[in-house]
């Protein structure tokens, strides 16, 4: 192996102590370096678990787990953990700090980084989620969508090779959702970073690379966004939903319109129905 | 239940440097019956008005009347306790209040604590386990055993026990995914008509409040900025935009189409298989005018 992959499960499978089903069954599955993967598919199909078996929190009754070329293991753990940063749904259950820059400077204590470095980390990283000024407020006095910005930011200041979001912008509107997705985007625009989204909002998943679609505790599927929305159908029958343009461009199709490629934003479908209406 | 709010203001730790101005002059009329939604960026308000519905915030000043009920500053709180059994308010995440060691335990503690009687708790439960989807099976399992779209239900059907005069329900499909949130809305809408109650949701969701509300309240910095029909608010898209605030997706792009095409689509509750034939309709005229 030229270049190690920066995650790989290899044949994973795990059960929860009271579990009566596998929670997964033999999953395997890569994640490039400076990749950008979607993982979906409803509740209980497994992708919360990937999460937590990503940096130990869990382990599997069978399989191999690597990250950044490492096994995660009891040896590992602690190296495995400063290379993976994770931000869960509910961002109350996060915060240690009495501010909000306790809380950034909590990890960065932690993982033994020098007080001038540390100053620059906590500025940039408030910085990147829009949250300048909020430095000396208690987080717990933030509203849902500030809180988790500053659960980012505190990832974000540890400056992990991999960046997990478990549903994490879950309890933001549209907006707040899109901006930080913007600001992972720009992070990784700035340094070498591996993202995985665990998501059920579909327009979080167009940002990705590639989407791992989870089913009853199995891949069910593999690819780019265009390529999994385009089993509209298929995706329904596992009670996943398509993105609003993937749904229309269905409805124009079975009126009659030809596309040429299956549209994934408002604008690139305006321009396929462009395309039509001034086609001779 | 009718409720008015006149001039309502809410200010956090007043006369200290932390002041806080959550609410400013709020008033509005939600008329009984109605399936009302309030939509607001995140730290617009909204949680500090909700509060108020039940007593748990007064407000700073201002007058308030739930029903029969009159809540100022002045008010005791014991007075407003009668208030709290007929509005039912289902927060965020409301399965982080299970507790009991049963499912049956824990939907007849809130009612219980209330002080209705076991006969009336007995002839409710099986209605209130209908209404909520939840097979009775299930009475006698640990909550905690459950998967959080069934905790979330063993949390509402404790609300449902009192029948509330009005229902709040805080994002409660929040965490949940497409399929359980969409059962979740169809649930609530299916409670509203059968019981006629007043239903209000506080929502982030664009989309929920334009198929579910019957009218929508836009609050941005603690004020009240918009009110009206969805169709009517959601037709504002700049001003929205102005408060941080995205129009439904469908009317985004039928927004879209009309700058594209010149030609307008109104929006009136259209499937997405309806506008499709419509816009079908209007780019084919195009083939045809070349």
């Amino acid at each position: 192996m030229s270049q190690p992959n920066d995650i790989s499960f290899q044949n994973i499978s795990f059960q929860y102590p009271q579990g009566d089903e596998w929670a997964l069954k033999d999953v395997s599955f890569h994640i490039e370096e400076n990749e950008w993967v979607a993982i979906i598919g409803h509740n209980g199909s497994g992708k919360s678990t990937i999460a937590k078996l990503m940096n130990g929190l869990l382990t599997p009754q069978s399989g191999r787990i690597h990250i950044k070329g490492l096994e995660v293991n009891e040896e590992n753990i602690w190296e495995v953990r400063k290379k993976v940063g994770m931000v869960f749904q509910n961002p109350d259950n996060q915060f240690v700090g009495t501010t909000v820059i306790d809380d950034i400077a909590f990890g960065l204590e932690n993982h033994g980084v020098q007080r001038d470095e540390m100053l620059k980390r906590m500025k940039y990283s408030l910085e990147a989620v829009k949250m300048e000024g909020y430095e000396n407020h208690e987080p717990h006095n933030l509203s849902g969508g500030q809180k988790q910005r500053v659960a980012i930011a505190s990832v974000l200041a540890i400056e992990p090779d991999i960046i997990i979001l478990d549903e994490a912008t879950a309890m933001l509107d549209p907006i707040g959702r899109n901006s930080i997705m913007e600001t992972v985007d720009h992070v990784r625009s700035e340094r070498d970073v591996s993202v995985v989204t665990i998501t059920h909002d579909l327009n979080e998943v167009l940002f990705a690379d590639r989407v791992i679609v989870m089913n009853d505790g199995e891949v069910w599927k593999e690819g780019t966004p265009r390529e999994i929305f385009n089993l509209h159908k298929e995706l329904g029958e596992i009670g996943l939903d398509t993105p609003f343009v993937t749904q229309l461009s269905n409805s124009l199709k079975s009126e009659g319109i030809v596309l040429n490629q299956e549209p994934l934003t408002h604008k690139e479908l305006m321009d396929e129905l462009w395309t039509f209406y001034s086609r001779t | 239940m009718d409720i008015l709010f006149e001039n309502v203001s809410h200010i956090y730790q007043k006369n200290t440097p932390f002041e806080f101005k959550a609410l400013e002059e709020v008033s509005f009329h939600i008329p009984a019956g109605s399936f009302a939604a309030i939509i607001g960026h995140t730290g617009s308000g909204k949680s500090t008005l909700i509060q108020h519905f039940n007593g748990l915030l007064k407000p700073t000043s201002g007058h308030i009347r739930m029903g029969d009920f009159n809540i100022t500053a002045e008010k005791k709180v014991k007075d407003i306790m009668d208030l709290r059994k007929r509005v039912g308010v289902v927060f965020q995440y409301p399965e982080h209040q299970l507790f009991e060691e049963t499912v049956e335990k824990d939907i007849q503690f809130g009612p219980k604590n209330f002080g209705l009687s076991q006969d009336k708790i007995d002839s409710r439960l099986p209605e209130v386990l209908k209404s909520v989807n939840l097979p009775e099976g299930l009475l006698s399992r640990s909550p905690f055993d459950l998967s959080g779209g069934q905790m979330r239900r063993v949390a509402i059907a404790g609300v449902l026990m009192m029948s509330p005069d009005l229902l709040v329900l805080d994002e409660p499909t929040a965490g949940l995914d497409p399929r359980g949130q969409k059962e979740m809305m169809d649930m609530f809408s299916r409670v509203h008509k059968e019981t006629q109650r007043t239903t209000i949701l506080v929502t982030h969701s664009m989309e929920d409040a334009l198929k579910y509300a019957d009218y929508v309240f836009i609050m941005n910095h603690g004020k009240l900025v918009m009110e009206g029909t969805p169709l009517e608010v959601f037709q504002k898209e700049e001003a929205l935009n102005q408060v941080g605030l995205a129009v439904p997706e469908v009317i985004k792009f039928l927004h879209a189409f009309e700058s594209r095409f010149g030609q307008s689509i109104p929006f009136k509750g259209q499937s997405i298989q309806e506008l499709a034939k419509e816009m079908t309709e209007i780019v084919r005229r195009g083939v045809k005018d070349e």
